[in-house]
């Protein structure tokens, strides 16, 4: 079984409802906090789930970024391992370096809590399940810091918004590193699991970490 | 213990939402004349030891600035 590591900061929120997401996928959910230097004993898979980590103090995911348990998330990314950091968990990775470009202020001025439509912009990483680009899956953002930052050319640039809300470079909603393993996602897809909640495409995001 | 100065702003040419919104409320207050208004952070610190504000340049390198999107300028009280 594909044990899948919860990474926990003072100030995540979303570690429950990433792991029972994780959970219902197939996989094992154990957490990982974040003044450990180390990874739990036989990780496969890291999630970085949302939160305000730190208070957000200083920037969004500055302080997360340089807690000791990155130290073991950056050996594993770049040992080939899968990362997938989710809303605070993606500007933890930027901060951290490993994406490239940063997460700013939403151009609306305020927290967007919406169903968004997204597009697949790069169906070779493991993140889409395989869906063609230009398909068309559905997941909420829930943020305040939502707009990423960046060189669009130099990332590679995994889902889209279909309409420009919050002002992201280039409508990007979620990219990963060059070589795949890592991605980072504005979007929850952990509240896109549930026939419930609307919408159950947010396994096609998560089942990146197991495949 | 030296006090030191650090300024954060958002590089030129990067959206600055709150600053936008600020010029908006102004001009709505009668202030015609303010252009475009950039918001940023002062972080005051008082710093021990040798050459404080290498020290400081160092800190917003590593965690007090995000090269990408923020310069910063370095002042010794």
């Amino acid at each position: 079984m594909t044990r899948v590591a919860v990474v926990r900061f003072p100030g995540s929120l979303d570690h429950e409802s990433a792991a029972r997401a994780v959970e219902g996928l197939g996989a094992e959910a154990v957490e990982a906090w974040h003044a450990q230097p180390e990874l739990p004993e036989g990780t496969d898979a890291v999630l970085i789930p949302g939160g305000f980590s730190y208070g957000d103090h200083l920037r969004c995911g500055a302080i997360a970024s340089r807690a000791p348990v990155m130290d073991a998330v950056r050996r594993h990314a770049e040992g080939g391992g899968r990362v997938v950091g989710i809303c605070n968990g993606f500007q933890v990775l930027c901060e951290a370096g490993l994406l490239p470009g940063a997460l700013r202020r939403n151009a609306t001025l305020s927290f967007v809590c919406r169903q968004m439509e997204l597009e697949v912009a790069d169906d070779a990483t493991p993140w889409t399940s395989g869906r063609p680009a230009g398909d068309v899956i559905s997941i909420p953002v829930k943020n305040n810091e939502g707009a990423w930052y960046g060189d669009p050319d130099a990332a590679r640039v995994v889902l889209r918004y279909r309409e420009d809300l919050l002002g992201s470079t280039d409508r990007v909603a979620g990219i990963a590193s060059a070589d795949g393993n890592v991605m980072g996602l504005m979007p929850h897809p952990e509240e896109a699991c549930d026939p419930l909640l609307g919408s159950t495409d947010g396994r096609l995001v998560l089942r990146g970490l197991i495949g | 213990m030296t006090q030191v100065v650090v300024t954060v702003m958002p590089k030129a040419g990067v959206l600055d939402p709150q600053g936008q919104a600020v010029a908006g409320a102004l001009a709505q207050l009668g202030f015609g004349g303010v252009g475009e208004v950039r918001i940023g952070k002062r972080i005051e610190l008082a710093i021990a030891g040798d050459d404080p504000a290498g020290q400081a340049r160092a800190m917003c390198e590593k965690l007090l600035a995000n090269a990408l999107i923020e310069d910063y300028s370095v002042e010794v009280a």
